[in-house]
């Protein structure tokens, strides 16, 4: 497919228009002092030029609804249409954020509920939805943390301690926090050196962000002994839920001592990525971080739900967002945890760690190298090409991009960064053996190729849209705004 | 196998350090530094006037896949940026001892007392890197 | 087993090749301790059926109020085509293009919508958007104190008139960088910013001056002398905009003789429903000189090998996955949906149409006011000139009034008690182009019989 669409400016026309969408004209009366000089460029097109533009542009796209999509650490597993055309109802996307709760107690009751549901999951006292995204949800734990320190007088801790396989949001998130990084080793077998850990904890601790499992695909089996240095020490410990579909029903962040987490609902409860959000990143606590959990939450008087604030929740950190967060996601997440009941997030959990550990056997067999070859495999694994680097001269990158052609979109590349060449590959629940089957065969094709001919492998791919892009020109020369020629 | 100029001194994170006649001081990055970053696509170099102690990020240089601080060798007060630089940040990779210089300094204290190596310890560093 | 494939003969054979008897085994790196095998509080699974007719059933008790609130969310008409395109499959579920060359329908559309926010802000460059208006005025604040290299106060200056509940998530989002946020008052017979309140601080350390165009009242600030004001005492400026108005307003890139550094708000009124409150979509703009200290993804137009024109994500050098601890911002991806349908929205209003909007927003506005002040003995609480909101004062606590309307149907605005006491019993309401004459007219005949009702029944004659 190659590509065939301008940018919409280009398929414009002074004086064309999708003139169904335009209201009557109006008197306006706007003074001429506040009157913008020279309209704004936009696009001038009839109604079926938008639509077949876009309906094109979307062709262009690799989606889990076209692609087996083992993106690791994302969890690309189908997202149910029953969740989206159910969250898409009328009644629910006319409502206006700050219209009565009397007006609201359906949506309420929907959003309680997920409230309750992922206390359940994850063994937390209670959760708050409104964080925007993981990254929110993130900041969120970080500041509660920081809130509770401040709250017993404790000024001086003001490190967070983040291991080195730990995704590159949980530092930025630190500092967001103006907190400092303390960042601490991980040992060949993949678990926290625990060494180190003592090495870093000290009176300045405010606490420890872990992923479990951890990004580099296993389980960290130290964890209470973690928790209990960490606690020891005066600090507190924060679960980042990116994993946490991997054990979903078959442990739980509450019981390993977590005092703090956040889930990312686009992951684990399979609200869209939608190429890039919107996400929610509800977050949970345990009893000590309850007073600061951030507003609005849903309450209940009796037989009526309301929002509660900070007249409610005096020590909150506050407000996160415009409103009460991504309610359309919320919403999708709830009608998901519905349609699968408690069994059906158990199997969510055995099924994509089963996924995980017959694709990394298989890949094995066929002559991959594990990174972490005697540990098993959580809902995803790496393997590292650095043989292939050394003895064919191809990369990771080069790997990723050929599998683009053979139809399925690439793993998760050179992340975590501790594992050279690195491919992170998250199969998910939602896939058929075969899929997964052909998906070895590629990687086996691949491979193939790599030795009968690398230099055909550093050019794919070579039939989708676009081959490989120059992103140093794309840098250098910044073009990120269309402007009409000439100006 | 990076160049490591013989004249010049090394820190740890891959700057180096030319003293100049006039008692001033320029510094860069090292090849094998550029060569890490690969294609430079901008150069944030300081503004003449600014005060900067010794180990202050003073300067930052980016790839498209990386961004990293260069941390002054020496404090001192900054008497000039590579202006070319904001132009044309592939002179870094071109030539990172010559026309690559990222400031020029004048040291504040003794500059003796800051931790740099020669070439002969930083090349035998880079080699096993 | 909703959504999973596996037959039994797959479990069976899929153990069999990892060498293990049964699933359980796979956890067997779990601490024994630690497992737990149910989840209760968790209800069983009901089928799509059985869930569509609950999510009916609590859609029909919310039911569909006639709505006048606006208070940074507004009801505009959502063209069909918008979301028909938007969920496709391959808009809704792909994630962030980290896959150029399989990502190109995003990357373009984000290419697009920052091309539009661009030229409706008057701004050099745009990010592929943020979560949401609020959020993005808080990484505004902290993007000033980043691309303003004289300052070193780390002071930003928000008048009052800026949305209440953005200003406490700015504040909240950020404290633990040490950003001092102080508010500026406002002319409570004007509803707008005194300019003369900034020269107190003439000559000190100001890294920025938040302006909000139109303000939360929905008057419209002195845009112009408010930004004069900042760049003669060298602080950056910060303009929080409705876009929908920037079809008829001076944009932020041409205010003052400078124009603004920053713009950013929410485009929630392009083609994103209501819903609740969420998702929408954050926006922002700034100067080519600042781009670098702009957080969010950014697309760019480049070239392939063979020479033909695509998109990538680029100086992601900034971001959180390369940057780490030194990122601009955390935040991970954009908001690629909603942007998704607020680019396809502005395609099918274009400039005309987007100008109508504005147009019988500022109308319809205008309409209410006339009408609730004329018939209901209400007053508005500032002349103009507005765009699409308006501050109705009231003779009695505003709360009973909303509850009374909400019970006949009717959204009647925003209570401003709790942010502006001040005002006394105070009521923003808000009429966009989907209120017809008769709406007005509904809302009018029901607000004069619930206030003649109250009045009656406190033996006051209306």
């Amino acid at each position: 497919m190659k590509r065939i669409e301008p940018v919409i400016f280009d398929l414009s026309r002074s004086g064309r228009g999708a003139t169904a969408q335009h209201p009557p004209a109006a008197e306006t009366a706007i003074p001429a002092q506040f009157r913008r000089r020279r309209p704004p460029v936009l696009p001038e097109v009839s109604e079926l030029q938008a639509v077949r533009h876009y309906t094109r542009l979307s062709q262009l796209n690799y989606s889990i609804d076209t692609q087996f999509y083992p993106l690791g650490s994302c969890t690309m597993k189908y997202n149910p249409r029953a969740c989206n055309s159910l969250a898409m109802l009328p009644e629910f996307l006319g409502r206006h954020p700050l219209a009565p709760a009397a007006t609201g107690q359906g949506m309420l009751a929907c959003l309680f509920e997920l409230q309750e549901m992922l206390k359940a999951v994850t063994g937390m006292a209670a959760v708050s939805l409104t964080p925007m995204a993981g990254a929110q949800g993130e900041f969120t734990g970080v500041a509660m943390i920081r809130a509770f320190h401040r709250a017993h007088g404790d000024l001086a801790r003001n490190e967070i301690i983040v291991p080195d396989a730990a995704h590159g949001t949980n530092p930025a998130t630190a500092s967001m926090c103006g907190m400092k990084i303390r960042e601490i080793a991980s040992l060949a077998n993949g678990d926290v050196d625990l060494a180190a850990l003592d090495a870093a904890l000290s009176p300045a601790t405010a606490g420890i962000m872990l992923t479990n499992p951890s990004t580099l695909g296993v389980f960290e089996r130290r964890i209470t002994e973690i928790e209990r240095k960490v606690h020891a020490a005066g600090g507190l410990v924060y679960y980042d839920g990116a994993n946490l579909n991997a054990i979903l029903g078959k442990v739980r962040p509450g019981d390993m001592g977590f005092d703090v987490i956040h889930t990312n609902l686009h992951k684990t409860f399979s609200t869209p990525h939608g190429g890039g959000g919107p996400g929610s990143g509800a977050v949970g606590v345990g009893e000590r971080l309850l007073p600061f959990l951030p507003v609005p939450v849903v309450g209940r008087d009796g037989d009526r739900y309301r929002w509660l604030d900070e007249r409610d929740l005096p020590q909150s950190i506050g407000q996160l967002s415009g409103f009460m967060g991504n309610t359309g996601v919320l919403l999708r997440a709830y009608v998901y945890m519905r349609i699968l009941g408690a069994a059906g997030m158990r199997r969510v959990g055995e099924f994509s760690t089963l996924n995980a550990n017959y694709l990394l056997q298989r890949l094995r067999e066929a002559g991959f190298d594990a990174a972490y070859p005697e540990r098993r495999a959580s809902h995803e694994f790496i393997i590292t090409l650095r043989r292939q680097t050394r003895e064919q001269g191809v990369t990771a990158m080069d790997f990723a991009k050929r599998l683009l052609d053979y139809g399925y979109h690439a793993p998760t590349t050179y992340f975590p960064l501790l594992v050279p060449e690195c491919l992170l590959i998250e199969p998910t629940e939602t896939e058929t053996r075969e899929e997964l089957d052909g998906f070895v065969d590629a990687l086996v094709a691949i491979q193939r190729e790599a030795e009968a001919d690398a230099a055909m492998l550093k050019g794919a791919p070579y039939t989708l849209p676009v081959r490989r892009l120059d992103d140093v020109r794309a840098a250098k020369q910044l073009d990120v705004a269309w402007k009409p020629a000439g100006a | 196998m990076s160049k490591v100029p013989a004249e010049l001194r090394y820190t740890k994170s891959h700057e180096w350090l030319r003293a100049l006649p006039d008692g001033s001081v320029e510094i860069g990055i090292t090849d094998h530094a550029q060569a890490a970053l690969g294609d430079l696509v901008f150069v944030e170099v300081p503004a003449a006037g600014r005060t900067l102690a010794t180990g202050d990020a003073c300067a930052v240089v980016e790839s498209v896949k990386a961004a990293s601080d260069v941390y002054s060798p020496l404090g001192g007060e900054v008497l000039a940026g590579n202006e070319a630089l904001a132009t044309q940040p592939e002179l870094v990779n071109q030539d990172p001892y010559g026309k690559g210089w990222i400031l020029r300094l004048k040291p504040s204290g003794n500059a003796a007392s800051a931790d740099l190596q020669d070439a002969t310890a930083y090349a035998a560093e880079v080699a096993g890197d | 087993m909703p959504y999973i494939p596996h037959t039994d003969e797959d479990i069976g054979a899929m153990l069999e090749r990892i060498g293990i008897r049964d699933i359980d085994e796979l956890f067997d790196e779990i601490p024994k301790e630690l497992r737990i095998d149910s989840l209760p509080g968790v209800p069983a699974a009901l089928t799509e059926m059985e869930v569509a007719r609950l999510m009916s059933e609590r859609a029909a008790q919310d039911g569909r109020p006639l709505n006048f609130i606006g208070a940074g969310a507004y009801e505009h008409h959502i063209p069909a085509p918008v979301w028909a395109i938007t969920t496709r499959g391959e808009f809704y579920s792909a994630y962030t293009p980290y896959q150029a060359e399989a990502s190109q329908g995003t990357l373009q559309v984000m290419y697009e919508f920052q091309s539009m926010i661009a030229s409706l802000t008057a701004m050099d460059v745009s990010n592929a958007s943020l979560y949401d208006g609020a959020s993005a005025l808080a990484e505004a604040c902290l993007m000033a104190v980043r691309a303003h290299r004289r300052s070193k106060s780390a002071h930003i200056l928000v008048p009052v008139t800026v949305n209440p509940a953005w200003r406490r998530v700015a504040r909240v989002i950020t404290e633990g960088q040490g950003l001092v946020l102080e508010e500026l008052p406002y002319c409570t017979e004007q509803g707008t910013t005194i300019p003369q309140v900034l020269e107190r601080y003439a000559g000190q350390d100001i890294t920025a001056l938040v302006i909000q165009q139109p303000n939360f009242f929905g008057q419209l600030e002195d845009a112009d002398a408010l930004a004069r004001w900042a760049r003669a005492n060298g602080a950056q400026v910060i303009a929080v905009t409705n876009p929908v108005s920037l079809a008829l307003l001076t944009p932020p890139g041409e205010w003052g003789e400078g124009g603004a550094d920053i713009a950013c708000g929410e485009a929630q009124p392009f083609g994103v429903p209501l819903s609740s409150g969420g998702p929408y979509v954050g926006f922002m703009a700034t100067r080519l000189e600042h781009v670098r200290q702009m957080p969010g993804r950014i697309a760019g137009r480049t070239v392939d090998l063979e020479g033909r024109t695509g998109f990538t994500l680029t100086l992601q050098a900034r971001e959180q996955h390369i940057r780490r601890g030194k990122a601009t911002s955390n935040i991970c991806t954009n908001q690629g949906l909603l942007m998704t349908a607020a680019t396809i929205y502005l395609s099918l209003l274009g400039p005309a149409g987007l100008a109508r909007v504005a147009g019988a927003c500022v109308a319809r506005t205008r309409e209410l006011v006339e009408a609730l002040t004329t018939r209901c003995g209400v007053r508005a609480a500032f002349p103009g000139p507005r765009f699409h909101e308006a501050v109705l004062l009231l003779d009695r606590p505003v709360v009973p009034v909303l509850e009374s309307l909400a019970a006949a149907g009717i959204a009647g605005g925003y209570d401003l008690a709790r942010d502006f006491p001040e005002l006394g019993h105070a009521l923003l309401v808000c009429a966009t182009e989907t209120r017809t004459s008769a709406d007005i007219e509904t809302y009018a005949r029901t607000l004069h019989r619930t206030l003649g009702r109250a009045a009656a029944a406190a033996g006051v004659r209306p």
